[in-house]
């Protein structure tokens, strides 16, 4: 019954990394860059919600959706300003100017919210629904059901709309898709968009089960959502999913039975170890280097 | 100086050249700064600025032959400072009593650098196979489990012998005894031998280092592979070798660095080598420009010092450290100013 109680507590973290890894691998999948300033668009969600669910007390969800539209805002800009003059740059270029947009929103943060952590209100009521002899907070429940309506909505929309259709385009061949009509760099911003406003999603949660906001709130949880949309297979919707899930779980079952302080290593342990296996992650196209 | 397909004349001329301006700029820093420390005119914050300086210079050197040089991106170079820098805290604070300061710091550099070169090449077996960014990934992970490692180490001595622990400390000290390694708290109490002198002089090492490797059979090799796999691969060169080689003196280097780093201060934590500490010195390296060891030198100098030189800006220092950094690359990508570069680079010769 522990074991239960505490896969599924690993299920509702493995959500929050699985929304974060999305924005990883959509934005890589399209866009071909590390965004290591994502961790941080989190961290700014989550002081935008804070803000308007604290100090202008705004309803729950109408609270949620201005932080989801703040984030969706600066993923673009950042896109705009920062990425979209290195089109053609090399991605080392990229990576590093994507380092630099992280220091900038982190140091931003600092200055105008102050380092002191900020206490995220309780949302979700702490109750705890009670099957048997497990009982699941209800916070866990609404963690995993989000993800599990972002990841249906995603799918649909990548799958079943035109625009889903013009982003798989782009991310197999940029080229191509522009010759066939489509607005690559409208496609690149979108993602950005949809990224980020999932970050704020992911953000909500994040600080709904761990209720402090500082701002350097996003990294860790950046870096470990990063390592699961690696561990999936990076570029693949569904392996985010099943890298942010697994990544959960194997975190919370090594804190309730091997160690709390080697966690980490376990989890990036397991990481280096699938991918020595399967090189692109577990649900990763391998694709072969023509000669 | 980025590929070596140039005419050869030009190689050899040009690499004479590069490899005597490192040298003269290292050494010229050297003898000013000393005049300046003599004179008493640095300001105590410069002073101890100046042996973190020569160890991110060391560190960024052999990155760049990583990432550079070997062309893989590499995540977790802090990782491999702190392999050094405990090692190294652990050989200075064992032979405290029987070795005088200047040979106990060059065993501390050497024992850190070997054993860190046996750790690059034990995490480099499997690192190798991968490519690209699951390469860059895998180094992260890597350098953030060699931190939490770290932190959950114990390692005491006292008159009965060398104790090691892992997780939680399960040993008791006879009187006299010390921690020299004290798990999440790190080192405590490490005398401080480290000095600028051995600073550049570990700097020049690791130039005379790179600059051989480069101009070796071996570097022609590396960074063929570098160019093109399959073609390197097709003329006999072996990639795994060659990569590995790369790899590990980088790690070498970053270890030595990080013996120097750990020895220069009284209290050293493994959190102060997570990966932000690896992506400071990836941006030092790409920023001088991949391959391009003066560079290194210039943008890690400029880089470590910048945040420092926006001290009198206060609060605003590292968000204005932020937008140069974006600025940077923004306008050294800019295809417009590229070609114009170009142009006048090409009129210059």
């Amino acid at each position: 019954m522990r074991f239960l109680s505490n896969l599924v507590t690993g299920l509702g973290l493995g959500s929050v990394y699985a929304i974060i890894a999305l924005g990883y691998t959509m934005v890589y999948g399209i866009a071909k860059m590390l965004n290591f300033a994502h961790g941080d668009v989190i961290m700014v969600g989550a002081y935008i919600a804070f803000f308007a669910l604290n100090r202008f007390s705004l309803p729950l969800i109408p609270g949620i959706l201005v932080a989801v539209l703040g984030c969706t805002v600066l993923g673009v800009v950042i896109e705009r300003l920062a990425y979209k003059p290195l089109r053609q740059a090399s991605s080392l270029a990229v990576l590093i100017t994507a380092i630099g947009v992280s220091y900038f929103l982190q140091n931003g943060a600092q200055l105008l919210w102050s380092a002191s952590p900020k206490m995220f209100p309780a949302i979700i009521s702490s109750g705890a629904l009670k099957i048997g002899n497990l009982s699941i907070a209800y916070l866990t429940l609404v963690t995993i059901a989000t993800c599990i309506v972002v990841m249906i909505c995603l799918t649909l929309f990548i799958n079943r709309t035109k625009t889903g259709s013009a982003m798989r385009a782009c991310s197999e061949d940029k080229d191509a898709a522009r010759l066939m009509g489509i607005n690559v760099n409208g496609i690149i911003s979108l993602t950005f968009a949809i990224g980020s406003g999932l970050a704020a999603v992911a953000a909500v949660l994040l600080c709904a089960n761990y209720p402090t906001v500082t701002p350097t709130l996003g990294s860790m949880p950046g870096i470990k959502a990063f390592t699961a949309a690696v561990f999936g297979g990076i570029g693949s919707i569904p392996g985010a999913l099943l890298g942010g899930l697994l990544l959960g779980i194997i975190e919370i079952l090594s804190k309730a039975y091997i160690s709390t302080q080697l966690s980490d290593v376990i989890v990036f342990g397991v990481l280096i170890v699938i991918l020595l296996v399967k090189p692109a992650g577990l649900l990763g196209k391998k694709i072969n280097e023509k000669v | 100086m980025k590929n070596s397909k140039g005419i050869f004349g030009y190689l050899l001329d040009s690499r004479h050249r590069s490899r005597t301006i490192s040298y003269t700029m290292v050494i010229a820093a050297y003898i000013i700064l000393e005049v300046l420390l003599h004179s008493g005119s640095l300001s105590n914050l410069f002073q101890g600025l100046l042996v973190p300086a020569t160890c991110y210079l060391v560190a960024a050197i052999g990155l760049n032959l990583n990432v550079g040089v070997s062309g893989e991106l590499n995540l977790g170079q802090a990782g491999f400072m702190a392999v050094g820098a405990f090692s190294g805290v652990c050989v200075s604070g064992l032979l405290a009593g029987t070795l005088p300061a200047i040979p106990r710091l060059i065993l501390a550099i050497i024992v850190g650098m070997l054993l860190t070169a046996g750790v690059g090449f034990l995490i480099g077996i499997p690192v190798l196979k991968l490519q690209g960014d699951y390469l860059a990934i895998v180094t992260l992970a890597f350098g953030q489990i060699v931190m939490n490692l770290i932190m959950n180490l114990y390692v005491a001595f006292d008159s009965t012998g060398i104790k090691v622990s892992f997780v939680e400390s399960r040993f008791d000290l006879e009187p006299g005894g010390k921690f020299l390694i004290n798990g999440p708290m790190g080192a405590t109490g490490t005398e401080r031998i480290a000095t600028f002198t051995a600073g550049t002089i570990l700097v020049l090492f690791a130039l005379v280092v790179v600059y051989n490797l480069i101009y070796s059979r071996n570097g022609r090799a590396i960074m063929a592979a570098r160019d093109n796999r399959i073609a390197a691969e097709s003329i006999g060169i072996n990639i795994a070798n060659t990569k590995m080689m790369a790899f590990v003196i980088s790690a070498a280097l970053a270890g030595a660095a990080g013996a120097l780093y750990g020895l220069n201060y009284s209290t050293m934590v493994a959190s102060k080598f997570d990966y932000n500490t690896s992506i400071l010195i990836l941006v030092y390296v790409v920023l001088g420009g991949l391959g391009n060891i003066n560079g290194t030198l210039i943008s890690t100098v400029v880089l470590f010092l910048l945040p420092q030189l926006l001290r009198g800006l206060q609060d605003y220092r590292m968000l204005i450290y932020a937008v140069i950094l974006i600025v940077i690359m923004l306008v050294t990508n800019n295809n417009v100013l590229k070609t114009k570069m170009g142009s006048l680079r090409r009129k210059k010769a």
